[in-house]
């Protein structure tokens, strides 16, 4: 099944779509095509970004759009909700700290 | 005359039954949904090249999804359709929009205000850690992205969702580790009477929990969490079980919610009146029967009224169309307006058991430590409330907002309004309507200033 060891997510259906590239912090990671955002990072890790509170990761909570808590930055400058935001091939999407 | 410009805002059960309506009715209205396509949360449809037949999707529900769908489908020309918009002010018979950072402008002769509802949170130890999710986030991650919130997950709250969703997961395959409800057995044995007014919804909630039994499954009764514990990932779910013991149960994901809060910042903006629901313990906007508010040309429909279920969304939708078409001084189909009105009373009753069998834990979010985040936005937590309540003179919830920035961050007291309220009232020996609501103000959701500058 299409899920690394290690990622918060798990695939337990539709898994057989396209193969999409992206960037998560600089390093190269496959997502498939329809993936949010938040389901191709979170298959890879357990966070979207960190508290500016300093009280720790974050990886989003209602996955609806309503709790604004998944918010990342893309290479191009936008910052956009992981859980509405649809992965494109060749996205860079950053986690860190410079909210 | 120029044709009548109506606003359908949400695409969800409601809003697409309004649509429909309207339509039938010789108007052709915008509907503008966040969502790339319709269905709203509850009959969510997954991005295209997604492959799961609707009964995989919907289980019991697939036959009136996929109507629903098929519906919205067919109405395609006879309306100007705005997915991935966000309405994020209504004033003056004006919305405001952002579609992919533009701004947009629509004005309106009516609106329907059909923007559904999310989870209710109550907050506890630990809910921060990645790896905690809602119940409905949860759903939204099997349905629309068939994935589960981790291999072996913990889920924790009361409702219909709680049961329904640990059961989905459990076909689809996780490992549920214990589904730990608040609401006690007497809670639900009380309500059944009521609950059995509708004994199709009333079976389906059996059958989900004898499904979860029948894999071996415990579901705990009486019992509420007291912590996720794990440093940047969740490890287990400690709770205290119906006798008052404490348990913990290994897990790497937690799923929580305690019943829905109707999402109501758009109706707020636009002017609408609330009052103190006391069964729900939440304030909700006053309209009449079919939806309409006090504020002209602006009518509810749906879970954004206060919650009753899809079944209701639907009926209430065709309702606030029918007002609307009505107030324009169209003709209306009498006798359809009457079948809908007795569905929705039938709807109301089972509605209101559901606040009985599962009430909001309204003294665990009171009790809540002082240590604990209560705000997950600002990393404000119980303690800091209690300050503003006991030495700053906050009386109510929007006092504080002010002091305390509680409610103050991104998702605006969608996550911490209940227990807020719940927390404030109780440090100030108050019941908890008189501690007031939090006020909407425009934006309704985050958007990015460039946008908001334009005029």
């Amino acid at each position: 099944m299409a899920g690394t060891p290690d990622g918060q997510f798990f695939r337990v259906a539709e898994t057989d779509r396209k193969i999409v590239a992206i960037t998560v912090d600089g390093v190269a990671v496959t997502a498939l095509d329809g993936d949010t955002l938040a389901t191709a990072l979170l298959t890879h890790g357990h966070h979207l970004r960190q508290s500016e509170f300093g009280d720790g990761p974050r990886a989003g909570f209602c996955l609806m759009g309503a709790c604004q808590d998944c918010w990342v930055s893309l290479g191009d400058g936008r910052r956009v909700r992981a859980c509405t935001t649809l992965v494109v091939d060749g996205m860079a999407i950053h986690r860190g700290n410079d909210l | 005359m120029s044709e009548p410009r109506v606003l359908v805002i949400g695409a969800g059960p409601a809003g697409v039954r309004a649509a429909e309506a309207l339509v039938a009715g010789g108007i052709s209205p915008v509907v503008v949904d966040e969502s790339p396509r319709s269905g709203g949360q509850i009959y969510r449809q997954p991005p295209d090249g997604f492959k799961r037949p609707g009964k995989a999707l919907y289980s019991f529900e697939a036959g009136r999804a996929q109507r629903l769908h098929q519906t919205f489908a067919n109405l395609r020309n006879h309306m100007d359709y705005r997915p991935e918009t966000l309405v994020w002010n209504v004033r003056d018979g004006v919305a405001h929009t952002a579609r992919d950072g533009a701004h947009g402008e629509i004005p309106f002769d009516a609106v329907i205000i059909a923007s559904g509802a999310h989870d209710r949170v109550a907050p506890f130890p630990g809910w921060t850690t990645p790896g905690v999710f809602t119940l409905g986030g949860a759903q939204v991650a099997l349905k629309y992205q068939g994935c589960t919130i981790g291999r072996r997950v913990a889920f924790v709250g009361t409702g219909p969702l709680l049961t329904l969703v640990a059961w989905q997961y459990a076909k689809a395959g996780a490992d549920v580790a214990a589904v730990i409800d608040s609401a006690t057995l007497g809670d639900k044995v009380a309500a059944l009477g009521a609950l059995a007014k509708d004994p199709a919804t009333l079976a389906k909630g059996i059958y989900y929990a004898a499904g979860l039994r029948a894999r071996g499954i415990p579901l705990i009764h009486g019992a509420v969490p007291l912590e996720a514990i794990g440093d940047g990932r969740i490890k287990a779910l400690r709770y205290q079980d119906g006798a008052g013991r404490e348990q913990r149960v290994a897990c790497d994901a937690v799923a929580t919610g305690y019943g829905l809060v109707p999402e109501t910042r758009l109706a707020d903006i636009a002017g609408c009146r609330f009052a103190f629901h006391e069964p729900s313990r939440q304030w909700l906007p006053e309209t009449d029967d079919d939806g309409r508010t006090a504020v002209t040309r602006v009518y509810l429909a749906g879970d954004g009224m206060g919650i009753a279920g899809a079944n209701a969304a639907e009926a209430r939708g065709a309702l606030a169309a029918f007002a609307v078409l009505a107030d324009l001084g169209r003709s209306v189909p009498m006798t359809t307006v009457a079948a809908h009105r007795r569905r929705l009373a039938a709807t109301r009753r089972f509605a209101a058991a559901l606040d009985t069998a599962f009430a909001y834990p309204a003294g665990l979010a009171a009790t809540m430590a002082d240590d604990t985040i209560l705000c997950r936005c600002e990393a404000i937590r119980a303690g800091d409330l209690r300050h503003a309540a006991n030495d700053l003179g906050a009386g109510e919830l929007n006092r504080a907002k002010a002091l305390i920035r509680l409610a103050m961050g991104r998702c605006q007291g969608r996550m911490c309004g209940a227990a807020a309220a719940e927390v404030l009232a109780a440090a100030l020996h108050s019941p908890v309507e008189q501690v007031e609501r939090l006020r909407g103000a425009a934006p309704a959701k985050p958007i990015a200033m460039t946008l908001a500058a334009k005029p």
